[in-house]
Order: structure tokens, then C-alpha cells, then sequence
């Protein structure tokens, strides 16, 4: 018998902790405009090499380049910009709600907005979102109305919901909209699920799937990537790579030993790795998947490489676990910044229209509030006998003699 | 009227939904093309094609969590989990989504999905082919959990789960697939082609969810049960003669206790039997119920009898299934108190 050695256990730590340098070194980022457009119809086996780099579009100059550069309506273009800026002062406003004690908690998107908002705007009347709790942006760039969402989080006379949910974790069918869960992952084999009994009815409706970087270590994300390989349906798999799930750097989900999007591979799915700060390139790539699900052609799996500006929520401080500096440094830059400087270049935009939106903006997110607050603040106005309601579709005589012993 | 068995008539139920809902899908492990396991979907697939009837992967979350998915969607999914005791990969589904659905987006979203599965022992099958989880079931509000007994029943209270709004955990006793099996392994089984309850309707009935029925009534003592313990408790009564009602619990949730305490209060003696573990049983709930209701009626303690609280056996079978000979003297030890 050979002498090996003792064996020794390996944990992933981050290559920086607070009080370090940031350091994204290892973190290769191609030129905009380098990595290659498949054909739709093309074959999962030969674009592999799309889930290794990463698709770009704008550049330093703020220019679109290369295959993924599309040809884009300018109203899309300006709704974008215009429905980040809108979701920036959305997040501010929330936050300071949080921190007035006018609701138990909230979550931001800084740094992602280009994500959500990016394939919403590529998306049709009737689709179905299965979003995770930081695709706001999917709300705040439809016409979903932005009292009813501060009141969800008010959780107020007014909540959509009732008062039964979390705030931030809305739900709006008439939007493509699923209901938020707080348990992590469990939407995303729902999101298969849907989009086969879209198949199955000979519907031209496809659904969109959300999960983050770590949660895709949950067993409902291989659950939905075997139906999705098994099954064919027509649904676009976007992970979040934010790169921090709370305190958990991504490689703790696996992602040091592959990327997020090499995944699929092994499933035989098609899959592609993209600048997630960057909205035409998010836009662009949304296109092709939704194209793609659309022509029955099946799943496409997307990582989106973001990352978390914020922190995980508001009951979390992440000085306590990265530096502080990491997010000033992270190479991808900001996405409202990449998309303003693009519009800039193109004369559909400007530093002085820009600074009109954010006050325009601030100013309806303000106004908005007010009147939320005036249905209630932190679970006020909400009523205890909708503790009862929807439980079941009719309620079952055991809920009504626990209603009636509650004496509401 | 035909004779069916308990498979037959679960297969009866689907197909009749099959036809006459559009929107009703059928899918699980060996389902399509062979038909499942125990034969429930046997021929479904070839009568209604592979978009309505198919194979799932090994995969129990992602059958509930894609049966969710569609439900959302609008369809009504029938799916199977192969035995129950495959069921607990799929446990976060049920509760934290399916459960949850209605009431966290306030009936914008509901998952109107059923899911059958083969449950309890006696087929010498192990602890992974025998377990009862249904209490687990029963703890988590939203959920509608059913054990038919019989094949008039189990089509019956299946056709009401599918058309049900609300998802419905639909627990089948595989040891009364062919067979109103009475706990005596050692004498021959009795099949349902030859008894008045394999007595089914070939099209569409409602039995409805949330009614027990009385399958014997007698003034002495109640048996409270369900699933194949009514027959154990069939036999029981017969040996020892004495003089009890049995009651078919049939849905657990919603649970029948209007029935349950006239019942009681009318015999003022009660066993509650089951073939799952003791502690937390579904027994406990019903013993409570019961003494919050009938308490003043009671001339003795309630008796439970249900399987020891360990997990299954295999070579031990018949000592772990609580069979007439344990029934039989827990009627008796009842009786004596006086």
C-alpha cells in the first residue's frame, strides 16, 4: 500500500476580506464586441465556448460593438435608461423607509438593474416571470402601479397581499409577475414546470426563470435543469451572479471550479455567459434566448455577471465580510453610467436630461410614498381577519372556529 | 355499476378526468408507456397521447415542483410519486409552494395539483416501501390530505381532488389495491371483484372531500380510522363480537369530527387506530379533538393502537402492522373499564 498522506479538507475563501485591497485580478474581461453571435437555431454543442467568456456590447467610449450590437428602438433604449434611473430612486426611497421604522425590511438592486429591466423589455404581453426577490426592476419598468408596491412593503391597509408576505416579495399575474418565495430556488423548476404546460397547450407563451449565483447550489436548480434538458420547453434560465449570496462569496456555490453557465453543459442546454452591467448587451442576449424559446427551439440558460453593490438586505452589513472599496472596483463598472454614456453618444440623451429623470423621479417615488404611508406604515391598517383568508379556496370549518375563537 | 379494484378504479378516476378536462395532465416515474408500477395509468398514455400522459425523471421535487409550474399555468396535473416514501424530496414543494400559493399572492397565483401515492405496508416492502407519512401532511395548512379505503372511494374522492381549486396529497394503501385486506397475512386475500364496495360507477361521481363514512355502526365503543385499517378493525370487531362503529375517516384534512363526535358521545368509548408511528401520529390530533368535544360522554381513557414508533421493518413485518390481534385487545381492555 502506497503512502499517500494524510488527506486535508478544503474550504473556498474569497481572495480578499474586509481591511484588504480589493483584488479582481483572476477576473478576465474580453473586449466588448470579441465574442461570437450564434444562429438562433444553432446547436447547443457548438457554443460551448459562450459559457466561458463573457458577451459585451458597450465599450469604454460608450460605443456598441460587435455581433450582439443590435439594432435597438430608441424608445426601448430610453424606457431602459429611464426604468433603472426610476428603480435607483425606488431603492433609495424604500431603504430610508427601512431605516425610519416604517417597514421591517428591505432589499436593493444597485448594480443590477440592467438585468431585470434588460429581458423585461424583451419579453411579450402574457409571459411569466419566476423572479427571485431582486428583479424590482421587472415591476418598475411595466406599468405595475408603484403605490400598491410600497404598500406591499408597508404591508398596509392597502397591501396587494394582505399582509402576509415579507415586504419586497410582490406578486402580480396581470404582469408576468410570479408570487415571491423565501425559500430559495424552489420557483425556478416551477418556472420549467410552467412553460411546459405551455407546450403542452400549443400556447405561444414562454416563461422566464430567476435564481441567484448561490442559490443555484439548491437541488430545485438541477431539478429544473433536467426537466428543462428532458422536456425542451420554451424557458429562458437566468442566473444572477452577483457574486455574494449574504456573506458567501460565489465560489462557495461551485463557481471556482466552473463558471455558473457551464452548468448547462452537461445537460446538453445552451448556455451563455454575459456582461450583466451592460443593457445592450443584456438586451440583446434576452433577445436571442426569448427568440430561441419562442420558435420552440427550447431552454437557454444565461449567466448574468453582476454584481451586488448593496447589501444583502437591509439586515446585513457586508463591511463585516468584504472590503468595503470591492464594489467601486469591480470591472464591470455601473450599468446606468454604461447605458447613459451609450445615449449620450447617440444624442438621445444627455447630462442635463439626466439629471431631469432623477429628479422627476425622486420625486414620483416621493409622492408615491406619501400616499402609501397614508394607508399605514409597518403592518398598520392590515386587518387580523385576513390572517383566515386563502388559506384554502372555501374555508374549511376548523379555519372558521379558529377565526371565530380569535373573536374577528 | 362494474367490479373494480382499487388500481382499477384510481386508473377510472384519470381517465374520466382525462376526457372530460382538457387541462388535466397525468405524469410521474414509469407512468406513460408502462403504465406505473402498480398498473394506475395503465393504457392512459395510449389513449390520450404523450403530452397528456408521460415519464418524469427520477426526480420527486421536480415532478410536484413542474406540476406546480403547470398548475400555475392553468392546467390540472395528476401526478404520482412512486411510493410515499419518495415523498419527502418533494416535502418543500408542498409546503413552502404549493401550500402557500393562494395566500402569499392573496388568490393571484393558486396551484390546483394532486398528487397520488402508494402509502403503508403489509407487501413485505421495507422501510422505504411502507411508510404513512400522511400526519406530515396533515400539520401544513393549505394542503388537503385523502386515504380512500375503497374503489368506489378512492375514484370518488380522486375525481374531487382533481377538480378540487386547492392541492390535495391523495394517499392510496397499496395493500388494498386488489383486496379489503384485513391484517391476517396468513390466510388468503380477499379481492375487490368480490366484494359490494369494488362496486363502482364506470363514469363521473364526486365522493365529496371532508365527509367520513360510518362503515359499521354499533353502540358500544367508536373506531376511529382509516385506509386499511378499517378492515383490520372489520376483522377485530368480528372476533371479539363486540359491538363498535367504525368510522372512515376518508379525508383527514379537512377532518369530519361532526361525525367522529356524534359518535363518540353516543358510545362514550373510543379507539383511534392507525397503521403509522404513534408520536405526533395523526391520532393525536383526532384523541384531542375528540376530548375537547366529548369529553363529559367519555367512560374511558381513548385508546390509540397504531404502528410501534420505529421505523419499518422487513423481516418483522407482522409484528410492527398493527393486525386484528392487537385490535382485538385493545377493543377489550376498552370494555373493562367500567
Amino acid at each position: 500500500m502506497p503512502d499517500f498522506g494524510p488527506l486535508s479538507f478544503k474550504v473556498p475563501e474569497p481572495p480578499v476580506r474586509p481591511g484588504d485591497e480589493p483584488d479582481f485580478s483572476d477576473f478576465e474581461v474580453p473586449k466588448a464586441g470579441t465574442v461570437r453571435r450564434p444562429e438562433v437555431d444553432a446547436d447547443a454543442d457548438d457554443m460551448k465556448d459562450l459559457a466561458t467568456t463573457m458577451i459585451r456590447v458597450l465599450n469604454r467610449d460608450g460605443e456598441a460593438v460587435g455581433p450582439w450590437a443590435i439594432d435597438m428602438d430608441r424608445e426601448v433604449l430610453l424606457h431602459g435608461l429611464r426604468s433603472m434611473l426610476r428603480t435607483r430612486a425606488f431603492d433609495e426611497r424604500m431603504m430610508t423607509l427601512q431605516r425610519q421604522g416604517k417597514t421591517s425590511f428591505y432589499m436593493k438592486c444597485t448594480g443590477e438593474e440592467a438585468i431585470a429591466i434588460g429581458q423585461q423589455l424583451a419579453l411579450s404581453q402574457g409571459d411569466m416571470n419566476f423572479p427571485t426577490y431582486r428583479q424590482q426592476g421587472l415591476l418598475l419598468c411595466q406599468d405595475y402601479p408603484v403605490v400598491d408596491m410600497i404598500c406591499q412593503i408597508l404591508s398596509n391597509a392597502r397591501d396587494p397581499l394582505r399582509g402576509r408576505q415579507l415586504p419586497i416579495m410582490y406578486s402580480s399575474k396581470k404582469h408576468g409577475f410570479f408570487t415571491i418565495s423565501g425559500n430559495l430556488g424552489t420557483q425556478y423548476i416551477h418556472a420549467v414546470g410552467w412553460a411546459m404546460a405551455s407546450a403542452i397547450k400549443g400556447d405561444t407563451k414562454i416563461a422566464a426563470a430567476w435564481i441567484g449565483d448561490g442559490s443555484t447550489a439548491e437541488s430545485d436548480f438541477h431539478a429544473a435543469l433536467v426537466n428543462a434538458s428532458v422536456y425542451k420547453p420554451p424557458v429562458v434560465l437566468n442566473i444572477v451572479n452577483n457574486q455574494w449570496a449574504i456573506s458567501s462569496f460565489q465560489g462557495l456555490a461551485g463557481g471556482d471550479s466552473a463558471t455558473f453557465a457551464e452548468r448547462a453543459h452537461g445537460y446538453g442546454i445552451p448556455s451563455l455567459r454575459v456582461d450583466g452591467n451592460d443593457f445592450m448587451a443584456v438586451h440583446a442576449v434576452s433577445k436571442w434566448a426569448i427568440e430561441r424559446a419562442r420558435r420552440n427551439l427550447g431552454p437557454t440558460l444565461i449567466e448574468w455577471v453582476t454584481y451586488r453593490v448593496a447589501p444583502h438586505s437591509t439586515s446585513d452589513d457586508p463591511s463585516k465580510y468584504r472590503p468595503r472599496e470591492e464594489s467601486e472596483a469591480w470591472p464591470l463598472g455601473d450599468p446606468v453610467l454604461r447605458l447613459k454614456n451609450h445615449l449620450i453618444g447617440l444624442g438621445l440623451w444627455s447630462e442635463e436630461r439626466h439629471l431631469q429623470a432623477e429628479a422627476e423621479f425622486d420625486e414620483e417615488i416621493r409622492v408615491a410614498t406619501k400616499e402609501a404611508e397614508s394607508y399605514g406604515v409597518m403592518g398598520g391598517g392590515s386587518s387580523a381577519r385576513d390572517i383566515f383568508e386563502d388559506v384554502y379556496k372555501d374555508m374549511p370549518p376548523h379555519l372558521r372556529a379558529q377565526r371565530q375563537k380569535m373573536g374577528v | 355499476m362494474v367490479q373494480m379494484t382499487m388500481i382499477e378504479a384510481v386508473r377510472s378516476a384519470m381517465d374520466v378526468m382525462l376526457e372530460r378536462d382538457d387541462n388535466v395532465v397525468v405524469f410521474g416515474e414509469d407512468v406513460g408507456y408502462f403504465g406505473g408500477v402498480f398498473r394506475c395509468t395503465a393504457g392512459l398514455q395510449k389513449k390520450y397521447g404523450t403530452s397528456r400522459v408521460f415519464d418524469s425523471p427520477i426526480n420527486e421535487s421536480g415532478i410536484v415542483g413542474a406540476g406546480i409550474g403547470m398548475a400555475v399555468y392553468g392546467l390540472r396535473p395528476c401526478v404520482e410519486v412512486q411510493f410515499a416514501d419518495y415523498i419527502y424530496p418533494a416535502y418543500d414543494q408542498l409546503v413552502s409552494e404549493a401550500a402557500r400559493m393562494r395566500y402569499r399572492s392573496a388568490g393571484d397565483f393558486t396551484a390546483p395539483i394532486t398528487i397520488r401515492s402508494p402509502c403503508g405496508g403489509g407487501i413485505f416492502g421495507g422501510q422505504t416501501h411502507s411508510q404513512s407519512p400522511e400526519a406530515i401532511f396533515t400539520h401544513v395548512s393549505g394542503l388537503k390530505t385523502i386515504v380512500p379505503s375503497t374503489p368506489y372511494d378512492a375514484k370518488g374522492l380522486l375525481i374531487s381532488a382533481i377538480e378540487d381549486d386547492d392541492p390535495v396529497v391523495f394517499l392510496e394503501p397499496k395493500r388494498l389495491y386488489n383486496g379489503p385486506f384485513d391484517g391476517h397475512h396468513d390466510k388468503p386475500a380477499r379481492n375487490w371483484t368480490s366484494h359490494p364496495l369494488g362496486e363502482v360507477p364506470e363514469g363521473h361521481y364526486n365522493v365529496p372531500i371532508g365527509e367520513a363514512a360510518i362503515r359499521r355502526t354499533g353502540a358500544d365503543v367508536s373506531i376511529i380510522t382509516y385506509g386499511t385499517m378499517c378492515f383490520v378493525a372489520e376483522a377485530a370487531v368480528a372476533e371479539t363480537g363486540i359491538d363498535a362503529e367504525i368510522i372512515d375517516l376518508r379525508t383527514l384534512l379537512p377532518l369530519d369530527i361532526e361525525t367522529i363526535s356524534q359518535s363518540v358521545s353516543k358510545t362514550g368509548r373510543c379507539l383511534v387506530l392507525h397503521e403509522a408511528t404513534l408520536t405526533s401520529g395523526f391520532g393525536a390530533e383526532i384523541v384531542a379533538q375528540i376530548q375537547e368535544r366529548c369529553f363529559y360522554a367519555l367512560e374511558a381513557p381513548i385508546e390509540r393502537v397504531t404502528g410501534w414508533d420505529t421505523p419499518y421493518p422487513h423481516a418483522q413485518e407482522w409484528d410492527y402492522f398493527p393486525g386484528p390481534a392487537r385490535v382485538g385487545r385493545a377493543l377489550r381492555s376498552l370494555m373493562e373499564v367500567i
